[in-house]
Formats: structure tokens, C-alpha cells, sequence
């Protein structure tokens, strides 16, 4: 058979039709572009949440005090008293798959200077905390090995707090203020980071040597929380598996006991997360598909009609030599065309969609090539398998009856 | 004698509606020469469509040889009936089939689509030179619509000898069309068979059947009469003759 023949009698066909043809397309357009324009939000919020995350700290890992039995009776994980600095020395020394540890204590309480206060809290922590959690140092210094040996009251603001209470962009470096009643001097401030995924101003806090914390503010030996980073995000698991194994260890936990301590990592609250907003984009996804699949049925119908309105041209064209092979291909090609070249204004409208949606919620632009792939591999099966059933009844017809169908 | 273009021999045809057998032809004897006019004539259900049917090689007889310039097609398959009916059968209908919204110069063409080995160009050099011959060529971008039904008709006639076909099959193709308009259709017809072709014309109006140089006429699906025409009317006598009216 002639290919390119029957491929040019489609196309004429077609443009006989510009109307219907634009109006069949339009189920497969809008199929396609909401198939990708969801897909597209759903990854991009996806991202959004992931960047997020990750803003919160570099591959970070909590390690809390998990709950303990005092002779039965449950205790809550905050009264636990499982962490203390020598895990904290344990995990540094035997550690493979963490990069950083800092351990991290923190009180709540109003900080004063001069006439004005704020309510806040003092995070105590080691040097490492800053790589830890992603916070940079806009000016002054972290405070030293010396400094958190020797309780030093020194401390490191947050945005928030310098603005309330020495004014917006000053420079608090080098003031004192007071934090329950013990005066700290300001040696840094913290570059801004504004909210966290949960709403929390990550700027209204000060940071502190651990120690000061721990022994000037509460009053404790133990460490409520150890915050470590892993070596890359791939290790976060292997990481988490080898702190639980080196304080079962230094906890002396026999087999079969709990643990006294939880271990969660970013990495885990990604995913958490991350599947949520997966089920979302499966859901729109899914909406979406059934629109495409709309779309489809609207091509096997529009190609019936276009069977049963042209049966006098069928069966002209088997008078003048037309197999019916080559009027079953004919009607292929213009529904497989159709639903090609409206897949193709889909994924341009899908495009469009996902930047829109990108630029008005703020996520960034993610252009799925497995969504063009699958939405395009899609349309033409459709147009196939929707197009075959019209067209082998358009081959089938009786050239007698065709061409005296009134 | 000139060469038999159409021999039909002992050709039935029996159709069957539920447990009646309808026997639309009964062995039926023709044959048509090189260079004839042939009116097949009869009134409706004495089985003329169904001989123009099976001329067309659109369908079967039940019994019966049928040969077409020398091919019996009652061996040939689906396939090769079509490749028949695109090399050597030219149709012209009641109602021109032209297709909408296609140029006259694309409709022309549609029979050369289906041949083989035959290339654009070409394709449209035959197709312009078709509707040279039926005076037209000077619309060849013209959509049927914008076309009167007799300048359809020439289209339509275009379309059948575009592929220089061995015999053109009319199915009462002045049926739709004026007596003026007839008569120019005839006129055309008449010089195309003068130079050669070989026209077989169905129709049930004596007036028309009058134009070729036989007819032969049907009824209950048997040849009752068979004539060659005597006083053969000249299509562009006629016309020279009918009263002036205003033009389309």
C-alpha cells in the first residue's frame, strides 16, 4: 500500500474539517494538559516541601530521650534523662556515617534590655550547630571551644530577636542583654531564615554554649536533644541504624529491651511528608486521566459520526479503487493524528498550566519528562485503540450500499 | 468488429430477504463492444442496477461469467476487484459523489491516489488535463458548492476518465439535472465516445437513451429487447435548438 497516499488523504480529510477536527482534539488538549499540569504541581509542591525541609538543617538527625519504665509506671519522653554528654563523645568517637553532632539543650524565658523585652528561648548547643542546622553567622563570631568549656555567657541572636528589641537592622553585636536574669553578651547574629514548613519563625531564638545552658539556665547534667547530620541523605538510614546500635551499647540495653531514646531524621519527615503530597498528585493525576480518557471516547465518537456522515465518501472511494485496508488506514491515521497533534497542544498547554500554577503558589517549575512521555505515548494509543473500531466499520461497509447511502 | 470490451454470460444474480429468494437476474447474455454507447433501460426492479452493479465490479453474481476486457472477475478477489475498478472502470452517480469541500482539481484526482507508482506531479497533470476535457479547467480550484450541478457532473465525469478506464459506467447521471444541463452532459459524452470511449449509460427515460447508439432493456431480470438506435438524437443539435433562457 501507498503510505504516503493514505497519509495525504487523512491530512485533506482532516482539513476538510478544520472545525471538528479542533473541536475532537479539544477532550484530548485539555486530557493531556491537566495529566501534566497536575503532575507538574503535584512534583513542584513535592520539591517545595523537600527544599523546605532541607532548609531546616543539612541532613539532620534528632536524637530525643524515648520513654522509660520506672517500675512499671511509663514515663514521658520529656522528663527522660537518657542523653547525656558521654553519648554524645561515644558517637563522636565511633561514628561513621554522621558528620557533625552538636548536643542541644534549650529554655524558654523573656529577654530583656533596656526598657524592652521579648519572649524567647535560649538554645544551648556546641560549635558544630550552626552546619547542623543551616544557620548562618551575618556578623560577630561563634562562640569558642574555650567559651563553652568555660560556661561563658555568651550568646548569638536571632533576627526576630535583635529587631524587637534593639530595633529593626541594628547591630546588637557587643550589647549585653539579660535572659532570666543572667546577662549574656552578644558575640553574633544570625543570618535570616525565616519560616519553617510548620510556621515557625526559625529567627526568634538565641544560641548559647550548651553548657551555659545547661548548667546556668536549668540546671541539668543530661541533654534533652542530640541534633547530628549525616554524611549525605543516601546515609541518613545507615546512620541512624549505627547511633541506635551505639547507644544500646553505651546504655548497656540487653536484647529484647526497648530503646531509651528515639531517633528520627529528617530524611523520614521528608518522606512523610512527601507521601502525602504523593497521594495528592496521584489523586489529581487520576482526575486528570479520566479527563484524558474523556477525551479518548470523544475521538471514537466524533470518528463514528465521521464514519456514518461520510459512508457516500467511502463507498465512493471503493468505486474509484479503494481497498478496505487503505479506507481502514485512512480513518487510523485521522484519529491517530487527531489525538497526536492534540496531545501535542496538550503537553504545550500542560506547560503552561504547571508555570502558571508554578509562579502563583510559589513552587518551583518542574517539567516531567516522564509525564510527556506517558501522556504522549497515551494519546496515541488512544487514538488507535479508539480510532480502530470506527475505521474497521468504515472499511467493512458494503460499497453498494455505501455509495447509495442517502 | 471492434474488440468485446464487456461479455456476460448466463449471469444470475439471486438475492435472499429472510426465506424469500429475490432472483434479480436471470441468465442473462451481453456483451458490449469497443467504442459502444450502451443505454441499459428499465423500469425500477427489473434488475438494471444490479447489472451495473456487477459491471461496476462492486458485486458478485450468484452464478455466471462475467469478463472485463478479458478478465473473468468472478476468480478475483476483494482486493483485486478494487485494483480492477481503480484501472479500468470509470463511475459517474445520479448524484455526483464529488467530495465536499475538496477542490475540483482533488476530487479529479482521488482515483490516482489508489494506483500504484503514480507521483504527484503526474498526478496532477492527468487530473488537469481530465478536466480539460470536460471544459472546466479554468476552475479547477473551485469547491463543489461553488460549482452548478451540471459543471458537478463534469466534474464527476472527470473524475471517471482521469484514469483512462477501458469503460465508463453512468448510473442515470442526468437524473439530477435540467434538460439543458442534460443535454450538455450528453454532448459531452457523445464526443468522448466519438473519440473511443466505450459508455455504458443507465437510465429509465427513453428521451435520454436516445442519445447512444444502443439500448437494451431490462425487465423481471431478462433482456426483453435489444436495438440499436436509428434515429440518434445529436446532443449539439438539440441544444442549438431549445429557447433562449438566461444562463446560471
Amino acid at each position: 500500500m501507498n503510505y504516503t497516499n493514505t497519509i495525504k488523504i487523512a491530512t485533506n480529510a482532516l482539513k476538510r474539517n478544520k472545525f471538528r477536527a479542533v473541536l475532537t482534539m479539544l477532550g484530548i488538549i485539555i486530557g493531556v494538559g491537566s495529566v501534566i499540569g497536575m503532575l507538574s504541581i503535584g512534583e513542584g509542591s513535592k520539591k517545595s516541601i523537600r527544599e523546605q525541609i532541607s532548609g531546616m538543617g543539612s541532613n539532620m538527625i534528632f536524637v530525643m530521650p524515648g520513654s522509660q519504665q520506672r517500675g512499671g509506671v511509663m514515663m514521658g519522653n520529656s522528663s527522660a534523662k537518657s542523653l547525656t554528654l558521654n553519648d554524645i563523645e561515644r558517637l563522636e568517637k565511633e561514628s561513621q556515617y554522621l558528620s557533625a553532632i552538636s548536643p542541644q539543650v534549650s529554655s524558654s524565658g523573656q529577654v530583656v534590655a533596656g526598657n524592652k523585652n521579648w519572649p524567647t528561648s535560649m538554645t544551648g548547643a556546641n560549635d558544630k550547630f550552626l552546619e547542623i542546622r543551616k544557620y548562618e553567622l551575618k556578623d560577630g563570631r561563634m562562640f569558642t571551644e574555650n567559651e563553652i568549656n568555660s560556661l561563658a555567657k555568651v550568646c548569638i541572636v536571632g533576627k526576630t530577636v535583635s529587631d524587637t528589641i534593639f530595633g529593626k537592622g541594628a547591630d546588637p553585636v557587643g550589647q549585653t542583654i539579660r535572659f532570666s536574669n543572667i546577662p549574656f553578651k552578644i558575640i553574633g547574629i544570625l543570618k535570616e531564615k525565616g519560616q519553617n514548613s510548620m510556621g515557625q519563625d526559625q529567627d526568634n531564638m538565641i544560641l548559647a554554649p550548651y553548657t551555659t545552658v545547661q548548667r546556668r539556665l536549668l540546671a541539668i547534667t543530661h541533654i534533652q536533644t542530640i541534633v547530628a547530620s549525616a554524611v549525605s541523605e543516601e546515609k541518613s538510614e545507615q546512620a541512624i541504624a549505627e547511633i541506635k546500635t551505639i547507644l544500646r551499647k553505651q546504655h548497656k540495653l540487653k536484647e529484647g529491651d526497648d530503646d531509651d531514646f528515639t531517633v528520627r531524621s529528617q530524611a523520614e519527615l521528608i518522606q512523610t511528608l512527601s507521601s502525602v503530597s504523593d497521594m495528592l498528585t496521584m489523586l489529581l493525576g487520576a482526575i486528570a486521566g479520566i479527563s484524558l480518557l474523556v477525551g479518548g471516547i470523544g475521538i471514537m465518537n466524533i470518528m463514528f459520526v465521521s464514519v456514518t456522515e461520510r459512508t457516500r465518501e467511502i463507498g465512493l472511494r471503493m468505486a474509484v479503487g479503494g481497498r478496505g485496508m487503505d479506507i481502514l488506514v485512512q480513518f487510523l491515521i485521522e484519529a491517530v493524528m487527531l489525538s497526536v497533534l492534540g496531545g501535542i497542544i496538550g503537553i504545550l498547554l500542560g506547560f503552561l498550566i504547571s508555570y502558571v500554577a508554578a509562579n502563583l503558589l510559589s513552587f518551583p517549575f518542574v517539567v516531567m519528562t516522564q509525564a510527556i512521555a506517558l501522556s504522549f505515548l497515551v494519546c496515541s494509543a488512544i487514538g488507535i485503540f479508539f480510532g480502530w473500531y470506527p475505521a474497521r466499520k468504515a472499511a467493512n461497509l458494503n460499497p453498494i450500499d455505501a455509495i447509495r447511502y442517502e | 468488429m471492434n474488440k468485446t470490451i464487456i461479455k456476460v454470460e448466463q449471469l444470475r444474480k439471486d438475492y435472499y430477504i429472510g426465506e424469500v429468494t429475490v432472483h434479480a437476474l436471470k441468465r442473462v447474455d451481453m456483451e458490449i463492444r469497443e467504442g459502444d454507447f450502451v443505454a441499459i433501460m428499465g423500469a425500477s426492479g427489473s434488475g438494471k442496477s444490479t447489472m451495473l452493479n456487477i459491471l461496476g465490479c462492486l458485486d458478485k453474481p450468484t452464478s455466471g461469467d462475467y469478463l472485463l476486457d478479458g478478465v473473468n472477475m468472478g476468480t478475483l478477489t476483494k482486493n483485486q476487484l478494487a485494483a480492477l475498478r481503480n484501472n479500468k472502470l470509470g463511475f459517474i452517480f445520479q448524484s455526483y459523489n464529488l467530495l465536499p469541500r475538496t477542490t475540483a482539481l482533488e476530487n479529479v484526482e482521488l482515483p490516482l491516489f489508489y494506483s500504484t507508482g503514480i507521483k504527484p506531479r503526474e498526478r496532477r497533470e492527468r487530473a488537469m488535463e481530465a478536466l480539460k476535457k470536460v471544459g472546466l479547467a479554468e476552475r479547477f480550484h473551485h469547491m463543489p458548492n461553488q460549482l452548478s450541478g451540471g459543471q458537478q457532473q463534469r466534474v464527476a465525469i472527470a473524475r471517471s476518465l482521469v484514469n483512462n478506464p477501458v469503460v465508463i459506467l453512468a448510473d442515470e447521471a442526468t437524473g439530477n439535472l435540467d434538460t439543458r444541463t442534460s443535454f450538455e452532459i450528453m454532448e459531452l459524452l457523445q464526443e468522448l465516445n466519438s473519440q473511443g470511449k466505450t459508455i455504458v449509460f443507465v437510465t429509465h427515460e427513453p428521451d435520454i437513451a436516445r442519445f447512444m447508439t444502443r439500448n437494451i432493456i431490462f425487465r423481471d431480470g431478462r433482456i426483453v429487447k435489444e436495438t440499436e438506435v436509428t434515429d440518434r438524437f445529436d446532443a449539439r443539435e438539440l441544444i442549438k435548438n431549445l429557447p433562449v433562457q438566461d444562463e446560471d
